[in-house]
C-alpha cells in the first residue's frame, strides 16, 4: 500500500517537473476598456519590467509600446464598449519578457496600416502606435482571435541590448 | 497630474509652457484646445516650450502635427523649445525632428521668428 502511494505520488509530480521551463507568469489580468485601464495597464507592466531587471530606459520604452497597445486595444478594438475587455498577460522565459495583449473588436489587417515614415503620411495626425510599438521592442506579432478580437504580443530581450 | 500649460507673451511671440505628460485624454485635449484658441485668436508666432513634458505619447505627436500644420495654414508659425532626450529621440524615430524648428534656447527661438 505505501508502495502503491509512493509510486502515485511520483506519477502525480513527474509532469509538474517536466512542464517547469523556468517561465513566469508576471501578470495576467481583465481590464475594462477605459483610458484609466490604458495608465493602470502601463503602471503594473512597468512593475513587471522592473522586477524582470529592465533599466530605466528600457522600462521607459516597454511602457511606451504597452501604452500605444492598449490604447489601440481599447480604443481601436473595444471602442470603449464596456462589455468589452482587454487581457493582459505578462511572462518571463528565460531571457525573454514577452506581453501579450488582447481585445475582443472587430480585428485589422497589419497591411492596411499606412507607413508613417512615408513623405505622404509624415503630417497625418494619427496612424503611428503600431510603429512604435515595433521601434521599442524587439518583436510584435499579431494575430487575429476567435471568436472575435486581436492579440498583439510583445518581447524583449532582458539584459544588455544591441 | 498629467499635464499643466500656461501661455505667456513674449512681444508678439506666444509662449506656450508645457509640463507633465502629453497623452491621450487629457494631455493632449488640454493642448488641442489652448492651440486651436490660439490659431482662432490670430497668434501667428506660437512657440511651444516642451522643457518641462516628461512623455509624449503618439497621440500627443498627433497633437504637434495638427497645431504645427493648423498654424501654417493660416500663415503662421509654430516652433518647438527644449526637447528633453527622449522627446528628441521619439521625433526622431518618427522622421519628424526636422519637419519642426526645433529651439533649445529660448531667446534664440524668440529671435529667429523675426
Amino acid at each position: 500500500m505505501v508502495a502503491f502511494l509512493l509510486s502515485r505520488s511520483l506519477i502525480v509530480q513527474q509532469p509538474r517537473e517536466q512542464v517547469d521551463t523556468g517561465a513566469k507568469e508576471l501578470l495576467d489580468q481583465n481590464y475594462p476598456s477605459t483610458l484609466e485601464s490604458v495608465d493602470q495597464a502601463e503602471m503594473e507592466i512597468l512593475k513587471a519590467a522592473t522586477e524582470a531587471g529592465f533599466d530605466e530606459d528600457e522600462q521607459h520604452r516597454i511602457g511606451m509600446a504597452v501604452r500605444e497597445c492598449m490604447v489601440n486595444a481599447v480604443v481601436h478594438g473595444n471602442r470603449y464598449n464596456r462589455n468589452k475587455q482587454v487581457h493582459v498577460g505578462v511572462l518571463k522565459d528565460n531571457d525573454m519578457f514577452t506581453i501579450r495583449i488582447t481585445d475582443q473588436g472587430e480585428g485589422f489587417e497589419r497591411e492596411e496600416v499606412p507607413d508613417p515614415l512615408h513623405d505622404n503620411n509624415l503630417l497625418r495626425h494619427s496612424g503611428r502606435g503600431l510603429f512604435l510599438m515595433g521601434a521599442f521592442m524587439d518583436d510584435v506579432k499579431i494575430r487575429k482571435v476567435a471568436p472575435s478580437g486581436t492579440e498583439v504580443t510583445l518581447s524583449k530581450k532582458i539584459g544588455p541590448q544591441a | 497630474m498629467s499635464v499643466k500649460i500656461g501661455t505667456r507673451q513674449v512681444g508678439d511671440i506666444t509662449v506656450i509652457d508645457v509640463s507633465g505628460r502629453i497623452t491621450l485624454g487629457e494631455g493632449s485635449s488640454a493642448l488641442r484646445d489652448v492651440l486651436r484658441d490660439l490659431t482662432a485668436k490670430g497668434n501667428k508666432k506660437i512657440l511651444l516650450n516642451l522643457s518641462d513634458v516628461s512623455y509624449i505619447d503618439s497621440s500627443g505627436i498627433g497633437e504637434l502635427v495638427s497645431g504645427f500644420t493648423s498654424v501654417a495654414n493660416q500663415g503662421g508659425t509654430l516652433k518647438l523649445l527644449g526637447l528633453t532626450k527622449r522627446v528628441k529621440d521619439l521625433l526622431q524615430i518618427t522622421k519628424l525632428y526636422t519637419v519642426f524648428d526645433v529651439h533649445e534656447d529660448e531667446a534664440h527661438a524668440i529671435r529667429s521668428f523675426a
